[in-house]
């Protein structure tokens, strides 16, 4: 049968104090995506191999590593696209790695959190006024950021998250401009105070590769440069019109 | 005793045992190359983009050089001709226009990720947005080169 070699990065914290490459040969099959050979290696080869996934259909976003040096989701990847090999796996670009390819994931849930990512009312209307109704059109607005699955792929393609550790990054605006651009939010305020400062929206220098990468064409990067003209907007509107900008 | 202590020896590379760290064994920060850039053809493009900024700049503070020796009169302004026309400015020129080209299609191919413009219901597609850019710089052109020529 043929087989592929995988030039795994491994991290084993208690051993050595640095990653090294680990070859593994596992059989090719068409139907294999990088995820099931990784699985063929932890259920045949070497169990010690750490890793994460969990749905293997691209929507809990657990499964991302980087697979030649571009960062993917390993269970919609399939091993067929790199023949004929050698493959190399590594973990998510950028992020501290607590052991192989499993990274802390704590930085950047902290940032998405900075962005305020929840709904924003500034009254609650009495149930007895119903629901927040909202048009098709309305939900067009926002639903594309909507789509987000927090799986990291466009913090590891952008070199101003690796540059600029403290940069907000891009999944994190496109979860803010989720809900800027929902009919029902009165958030914006608030997000704007923290994106457009320091280590926010300006850090950005539009290198593109987020929306690239992403696997959910959430196009973060047009959520950031978006964000920049509104920006720019409120600016000239609170030197304009002090009196009009917002609080 | 906890037995997940006790059943865990491993060696380092020169065997010597090492224990199991079991609360929290230190993580790897991996540190980025200066020279992360080179290594993807990306990133390579995005630097050279960003570079053509700063011939941008220089063709910018020539042209404050040059509305300077107007403003002084006529003299300066014939050792200003006179610096322009020889060999090494030419060169520069030649070099800071390709420059510029460069700086502004790249620059209108991405103008559509941050211009969303709706006409009724509609969004007006990526291209059309960077068309209209194409289509504005070169009304905008021969309408300076028109300028120029008339005079
Ligand atoms: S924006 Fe895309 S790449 Fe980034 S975390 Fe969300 S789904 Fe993943
Ligand atoms: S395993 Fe869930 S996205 Fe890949």
């Amino acid at each position: 049968m043929e087989s592929v070699t995988l030039q795994v990065l491994r991290y084993l914290p208690e051993e050595k104090s640095e990653p090294f490459y680990q070859d593994y040969d596992v059989p090719f099959q068409k139907k294999w995506v990088i995820l099931d050979a990784l699985n063929y290696i932890k259920d045949h080869v070497d169990g010690t191999l750490t890793y994460r996934w969990s749905c293997r259909m691209g929507v809990c976003g657990s499964c991302g590593m980087m697979v030649n040096d571009q960062p993917v989701l390993t269970c919609e990847t399939f091993l067929e696209t790199y023949l004929p090999g050698p493959i190399r796996i590594a973990p998510l670009s950028y992020f501290a790695v607590i052991r192989d390819l499993v990274v802390n994931t704590d930085d950047f849930l902290g940032k998405v959190k900075r962005a305020k990512p929840w709904l924003i009312t500034d009254e609650l209307k009495p149930v007895t006024e119903g629901e927040y109704r909202q048009t098709p059109d309305e939900l067009k607005e926002y639903k594309q950021y909507s789509m987000c699955i927090n799986c990291m792929l466009c913090y590891s393609a952008c070199p101003i998250v690796g540059l600029d550790p403290e940069f907000v990054g891009p999944a994190a605006v496109a979860l803010a401009q989720r809900y800027n651009y929902d009919s029902r939010d009165d958030g914006h305020g608030q997000r704007n105070k923290i994106l457009m400062d320091d280590d926010g929206i300006y850090s950005c220098t539009l290198v593109g590769e987020c929306s690239v990468v992403c696997p959910k064409a959430v196009d973060p990067a047009g959520a950031i440069q978006r964000y920049k003209v509104t920006g720019a907007v409120e600016w000239w509107k609170s030197v304009v019109m002090p009196w009009k900008s917002d609080k | 005793m906890d037995s997940r202590e006790s059943t865990t020896s491993r060696t380092d590379d020169a065997g010597v045992e090492i224990p199991y760290q079991r609360f929290r064994p230190k993580r790897y920060q991996p540190r980025m190359s200066i020279f992360w850039w080179i290594h993807k053809k990306v990133y390579l493009r995005f630097i050279i983009r960003e570079l053509t900024s700063v011939f941008v700049a220089i063709y910018a503070v020539i042209l404050i050089v040059k509305l300077n020796a107007l403003l002084r009169g006529p003299e300066s302004w014939e050792v200003m001709t006179a610096a322009l026309a020889t060999p090494f400015s030419i060169v520069l020129h030649v070099i800071i226009l390709l420059f510029v080209v460069y700086h502004s299609i790249t620059w209108f191919l991405l103008a559509p990720t941050a211009t969303v413009v709706r006409l009724g219901r509609k969004r007006i597609p990526d291209s059309a947005i960077i068309a209209v850019n194409f289509l504005m710089w070169l009304v905008l052109s021969v309408a300076v080169g028109w300028i120029i020529l008339a005079v």
